[in-house]
């Protein structure tokens, strides 16, 4: 399979344009988003994320400027939407209040069922998407109404994989779970992304869960991309992140705390782990100075 | 400081369902709460928190096991409907969605909308309803329309329905999993003032560790028991028993606690990103605690 890159060119968009409730949303941005990496969007609410999401899977069109997956534009031909939507596949927030089927396994067979598939490759789908979304088999022919939040929600993430999506979006994976299941969906998505090359959008308000799963992090503010960089580049600008009403990991600003008690250990340490690594360097090099002071 | 809230070795299971066994959410469950006090309740999903707040709240009946609201048992047999309909007005709850919790197509008919169910006169309602509002900070909204707020704005607006319905105790069940960190804040900053300005007595159900750490106390549940009670720095300060139990401790614990791993004797008891740099710190500066 080949990996869809995402670029926005220049691309605007206004709700209710022409009436008295026009209200720009994204404020002429252009984008490129490497096919390989696991992207988080991040930004508060009404900053544009949303609006962003819907404009890559095909369900809003620009205002003006382009989108373009793979390098084409996605709107040359508008009749053929409906193979985006199947290219960039979108899962919503709480997806579990969408499942409908009365099975599990009909539930996941509806998106690729309307890709035209059947019999064995359909079968082979479910079956993959089920593994993937950490769901047991044994499940299959249960009614999805009978499960769990947590396993309602791979369900629905599941159907969204069974469709083999080249981009996969998803809109707060995890929100609403426990450590433990955000732990299981997100490390899920993540070994998705690794093994099949799906290119990987996750949009969340966790920071400590965006540290820990994404490659890169896009910042959204009113309508403009503020910052697009690794994770550790992006939490370095803390200030930055901080004075548009967003956080960083709490232990990012344990970091910056340090460096100014005179233990610098960087600031663009965004996971714990890095975090203990860096302080026993630290430790190390003070242990070397005072042996030789001695 | 009294009590308000007494519940002894609670015991509820959900009923058996066309061949799926019954299953039991709460299991011997005892603790009580003070009037005035601050508790959190964490847990991982199906661990019997949601199950334990309908419980307090009266809309599901214990299989066996004691409650007293006010030092009176509500599970007597001698208990009337009339007597859970009044002690129902004692407590509130504010759920997760807020959009599944606003009824009103403006915000002040929305907050007067338990008020007006109760009968309460029109003039008492007002005040109740202005009061409310300025609590929870968003009296230059009462005419707008609820839908255009943001969600933290609606949380807010849910909290000041119960604060007009004068609720004594408010039992807040993962009110802020669906906010941004904007939204979460001003949440937050609203239930603390309540509970230490109003003097509301707050339950709240997360699974934020950091919100948790705000708590006077906070109850650990896991597989409908109680794992732990006690202060946040009781709780947090043994980490591994809560990783065991699948749940989290704030970063700045975990941190700590990888330097004692290192050999520093720090404490694991501090959830302030400040605190907990100057704490490391010094230890690290001094080589503390290591020879």
């Amino acid at each position: 399979m080949t990996v869809a890159g995402v670029e926005l060119k220049n691309v605007t968009y206004i709700y209710n344009k022409g009436t008295p409730y026009e209200a720009k949303a994204l404020d002429n941005i252009s984008l490129q988003i490497p096919g390989t990496r696991i992207t988080g969007l991040i930004g508060h609410t009404g900053s544009g994320k949303s609006t962003m999401m819907q404009l890559i899977n095909g369900l809003l069109k620009p205002t003006s400027g382009e989108v373009c997956i793979d390098g084409r534009n996605i709107w040359d031909e508008p009749k053929k939407i409906r193979e985006i939507r199947f290219k960039a596949g979108l899962v919503m927030q709480y997806p579990e209040h969408q499942l409908f089927a009365e099975t599990v396994e009909e539930d996941i067979a509806y998106g690729p069922k309307n890709m035209g598939l059947s019999g064995e490759e359909l079968h082979k789908r479910i079956l993959d998407a089920a593994a993937f979304s950490g769901l047991d088999p044994a499940l299959l022919p249960k009614s999805p109404f009978e499960l769990s939040g947590g396993q309602k929600r791979r369900v629905a993430l599941a159907g969204v994989i069974a469709m083999k999506p080249q981009i996969l979006i998803l809109d707060e994976p995890a929100a609403g779970l426990d450590p433990g299941g955000r732990r299981e969906i997100l490390g899920g998505v993540k070994r998705y992304a690794r093994e099949s090359g799906t290119n990987v959008i996750i949009v969340s308000h966790s920071m400590e869960d965006m540290a820990l799963y994404c490659d890169d992090l896009a910042v959204m503010s009113a309508g403009k991309i503020l910052m697009y960089d690794t994770c550790a580049a992006v939490f370095s600008r803390a200030e930055e992140m901080l004075a548009v009403g967003l956080d960083v990991p709490q232990v990012t600003g344990v970091a910056f705390a340090l460096a100014k008690h005179g233990v610098d250990i960087g600031k663009d340490v965004y996971t714990v782990d890095w975090a203990a690594d860096k302080l026993a360097e630290f430790g190390k090099t003070i242990r070397t100075e005072d042996k030789i002071n001695i | 400081m009294s009590e308000v809230i007494r519940v002894e070795n609670l015991c509820y299971s959900y009923p058996e369902d066309e061949g799926t066994p019954a299953v039991p959410a709460l299991k011997d469950v005892s603790f009580s709460i003070e009037e005035g006090s601050f508790t959190a309740i964490l847990g991982h999903n199906g661990s019997g928190k949601s199950t334990l707040a309908k419980v307090l709240c009266m809309i599901c009946q214990p299989d066996s096991g004691k409650l007293f609201l006010h030092g009176k048992e509500m599970t007597a047999e001698d208990i009337t409907d009339a007597d859970i309909m009044k002690a129902r007005r004692e407590i509130g709850m504010v759920f997760q969605n807020p959009d599944n919790q606003i009824v009103a197509t403006v915000v002040e008919e929305d907050v007067a909308f338990g008020c007006e169910n109760l009968g309460i006169p029109s003039d008492e309602i007002r005040r109740r309803v202005d009061e409310a509002l300025e609590i929870v900070g968003m009296t230059r909204y009462a005419r707008h329309q609820p839908h255009k707020l943001s969600g933290g704005q609606k949380q807010r607006i849910a909290v000041a329905g119960t604060i007009a319905m004068k609720r004594k105790v408010i039992i807040f069940d993962e009110s802020t999993a669906m906010l941004d960190p904007l939204g979460r804040k001003e949440v937050m900053d609203t239930i603390i003032r309540l509970n230490r300005e109003d003097g509301i007595t707050v339950l709240m159900i997360t699974h934020y560790m950091n919100e948790a750490a705000l708590a006077d106390r906070i109850i650990v549940m896991n597989r409908g028991e109680i794992l732990k009670d006690g202060s946040p720095n009781q709780v947090f300060g043994e980490p591994e028993s809560m990783w065991e139990a699948g749940l989290d401790v704030p970063q700045t614990t975990e941190l700590l606690y990888r330097c004692r791993q290192m050999g520093y004797n720090v404490p694991l008891d501090v959830f302030d990103t400040d605190e907990c740099a100057r704490i490391i710190a010094q230890a690290v500066l001094n080589q503390e605690g290591r020879d």
